[in-house]
């Protein structure tokens, strides 16, 4: 996502590693760099204004110039600044209400009925708490069956009256999630535009009536210099809790988290990353700056591991790998896991220095991964085990039963055999990373 | 006679002609631009108040006011590249007299020399096939059921074809629009293969004699290759049953969105023939400036913008109308 962004960064920046000493020369073009990229990825004129300037003023500041490397330093300064822009400390929800009510607010198409499905999953898994969905949007054609249609697929309930009066609507799922034991009730709301006077007065009717302890904004992430008007109209008659960025999976550079927080001090709280309803992320400042810089986010990746990998079957996989008996039903148990972990484009990108490695662009076919699968499947129990035995007329059988052709089957087979040998080799302890 | 007093004058004919339907016209655009023409003129006019010369402190507020308005960032530094040769050639020294210049400089952006229609291109045989694609939320359901309303109330025989499959709810919403303008809709469940609802469509176009059809798509960003791949296919599909189709491609863009514009510009021109833009929801804040950029980098011209929700918020883009929307207050 802010690919561009942290590679503009990253080359200005090693312009200046090269220098010995920080003057206000040789520094000149990295500032207009950095102000350019960051006009580029939409960041608001004013915040580009103040950003530079102090990063400015700190890298000609005394400290810089007694350091050994200043180049560092500046870097440095930069991220700090970066993660000081984004918020400083990431601010978690406020769900102290029995049930906690949150208010899903935002302009048209900025993806809230979707977000809300995401939320309450998250809300669900984080917490193990029941979550209940009310259908607020009484004005577009077929919001309610978008909302339904989104709980069914989620397992999650969904509360509506039809086209009725929203407060209306949201008293009286209040009452119920009461009887009812609900611990979250989420309120979708229809899209408007903040200067719809008519309807931002309804949302402040309804904000009066139900006393939500969340008014999350839902923006999207794409948008451009007009944004800060929108959560300032938002932030002016809502009193906003915090802000969901939304679509930060395409490739957009996303230069409105910058702006959000530091404009109007209302913390992002989620980024929206998929199409999935599973995609929903709490949103860290420091490490999107790193992001952005191109230092990579190995926390975030490691993090995302350990939560859909279930780590009893990791561990009897490792200790399979060490004594040499892994077999394809291993293999298959870790391609299972790998799905798990949602788009690999996503993890790659983690990686530190993936940018340099020409990791960001790399683009992995989810077939690829669903055609192993169905090779190793299409063995019997006994081929998975023994590997070895499989020859030409196995091979043409299991092609046959998967619909692949020999030389994937011949493929994958080879591919086991090289992981077998570099397994060996990590277990003998002179194991060399692949990169 | 600079570009600014050209429009003036023929605005002003046109009101002094009584020629009630342009007046008509202008007035929605000025009434769905009266947000977004505030910021933006009132700022261009206390930048000519503020500045009794032109200096540098001038353009950097200049600058300021254009990137603020999401014209493109490297067509914003090559516009005041521009600007400011003129201003040392043509010796222009105070800011007034520069006011005529930016807006004669604007439009010369957009339209370059090419001559630039804006009208519909109807088959000349067979149903017209109109397909609209963009990323998510930027209004493609809306903008086909405007759109389609207005091909109804010219006396045309619309289908309307519901390929967005994947979304919750876009099926019903496609359906919802039909019936609330009179027009029929041709829809399998969600989750159906998209290219298959667009064939059964067409092939129901040609056996019933329907003179529209307009093709909804699934919201995709322009990175998901997969999703591109799958619109590659559905444009394969239209070409291959109708000849020429789709007549139209049409890219709906939302006037909120900042430089990721000309990367969707960019990448839907890639896997399909865009013939244009709708600008969407310029009824807010936003001024939609990126479609400069647009214009400029990828060529593709706006056709239609969108005002608002209702079915007649839908108006033929007009590129002199836009920029007079944008400084009536100065002229």
């Amino acid at each position: 996502m802010f690919e561009s962004l942290g590679e503009r960064l990253q080359s200005a920046v090693h312009k200046i590693k090269g220098y010995g000493k920080i003057t206000e020369e040789n520094i000149g073009d990295a500032m207009r760099e950095i102000r350019l990229a960051l006009l580029e990825a939409d960041v608001n004129y004013k915040v580009v204004k103040e950003f530079t300037s102090s990063v400015k003023e700190k890298a000609l500041g005394e400290e810089v110039q007694k350091s050994i490397k200043p180049g560092d330093l500046f870097v440095k300064i930069v991220k700090d600044e970066l993660t000081e822009l984004l918020g400083g400390e990431s601010t978690p929800l406020n769900t102290s209400g029995k049930p906690a009510i949150l208010m899903l607010v935002g302009l048209q198409g900025s993806g809230k009925t979707t977000t809300i499905g995401k939320l309450a999953a998250y809300l669900r898994k984080k917490h193990a708490k029941k979550p209940l969905l009310v259908a607020c949007d009484v004005y577009r054609p077929a919001a309610i069956d978008q909302l339904k249609q989104v709980g069914k697929s989620l397992g999650i309930e969904v509360y509506e009256e039809g086209k009725k009066d929203p407060v209306e609507i949201s008293k009286n799922a209040l009452a119920y999630a009461k009887e009812n034991g609900y611990d979250y009730v989420l309120i979708d709301t229809a899209g408007r535009l903040h200067i719809d006077e008519e309807l931002m007065l309804e949302l402040k009717n309804l904000q009066k009536e139900i006393a939500p302890q969340e008014v999350l904004l839902v923006l999207d992430s794409m948008m451009g210099q007009d944004a800060i008007n929108v959560i300032q109209g938002f932030h002016d008659d809502l009193n906003l809790t915090g802000v969901i960025l939304t679509k930060l999976d395409g490739d957009t550079r996303g230069g409105v988290a910058l702006s959000v927080r530091h404009l109007t001090h209302v913390p992002i709280k989620f980024i929206g990353v998929s199409e999935k309803l599973d995609g929903l992320e709490p949103f860290d400042p420091e490490r999107m700056a790193g992001r952005i810089l191109g230092m990579g986010d190995i926390i975030s990746l490691v993090e995302k591991a350990t939560e859909v990998i279930d780590e009893e079957e990791a561990m009897s996989t490792a200790k399979k790998m060490q004594s040499g008996k892994f077999d394809l039903n291993d293999f298959l148990k870790t391609t299972k896991q790998i799905r798990k972990l949602g788009p690999l484009e996503n993890l790659l990108k983690m990686i530190p220095g993936a940018s340099k490695m020409g990791l960001n662009n790399v683009q992995i076919d989810p077939k690829q991964i669903a055609h192993i699968e169905a090779i190793i499947l299409s063995m019997t129990p006994y081929e998975r085990k023994h590997p070895e035995v499989i020859k030409a007329s196995r091979k043409t059988r299991i092609a046959r039963g998967c619909g692949q052709s020999v030389q994937e089957v011949n493929k994958l087979l080879a591919q086991f055999d090289n992981m077998k040998k570099m397994m060996k080799q990590m277990t003998n302890g002179n194991m060399k990373m692949p990169f | 006679m600079g570009f600014f007093s050209k429009i003036k004058n023929v605005f002003q004919n046109e009101e002094k002609n009584k020629n009630q339907d342009v007046k008509k016209e202008v007035q929605v655009y000025e009434k769905g631009l009266t947000k977004t023409r505030e910021n933006f003129v009132s700022r261009l006019a206390s930048l000519t108040k503020n500045h009794k010369k032109i200096d540098e402190d001038y353009f950097d507020e200049l600058e300021e006011i254009l990137i603020m308005a999401d014209i493109g960032v490297n067509t914003v530094m090559e516009f005041m590249d521009r600007l400011r040769a003129r201003v040392r050639k043509e010796k222009i020294e105070s800011p007034e007299d520069l006011k005529e210049v930016i807006v004669d400089e604007l439009f010369i952006i957009y339209v370059h020399d090419d001559v630039l229609v804006n009208k519909i291109q109807y088959a000349k045989e067979g149903p017209t096939v109109l397909l609209f694609v963009g990323v998510n939320g930027v209004g493609k359901t809306t903008t086909i059921g405007k759109l389609a309303h207005q091909q109804v109330e010219a006396g045309k025989k619309v289908l309307l074809v519901a390929a967005d499959t994947f979304r919750a709810g876009a099926v019903e919403q496609l359906k919802e629009w039909a019936k609330r303008i009179g027009a029929d809709c041709t829809y399998k469940d969600s989750g159906s293969d998209p290219a298959s609802v667009v064939y059964d469509g067409l092939q129901k176009a040609k056996n019933e004699n329907y003179d529209v059809v307009l093709i909804d798509t699934a919201g995709r960003l322009q990175n998901k290759v997969n999703l591109m791949k799958e619109l590659e296919k559905i444009n394969r599909v239209i070409g291959s049953f109708i000849e020429n189709a789709p007549h139209e491609t049409l890219l709906v863009l939302d006037a909120t969105t900042g430089q990721n514009g000309i990367s969707q510009a960019k990448a839907f021109q890639e896997i399909t023939n865009i013939t244009g833009i709708v600008l969407t929801k310029l009824d807010g804040t936003a001024k939609g400036g990126i479609v400069l950029a647009i214009k400029e980098e990828v060529g593709l011209p706006v056709k239609y913008i969108g005002l608002g929700e209702t079915k007649e918020d839908l108006q033929v883009f007009d590129i002199e109308k836009y920029i007079y929307g944008l400084f009536k207050d100065m002229m």
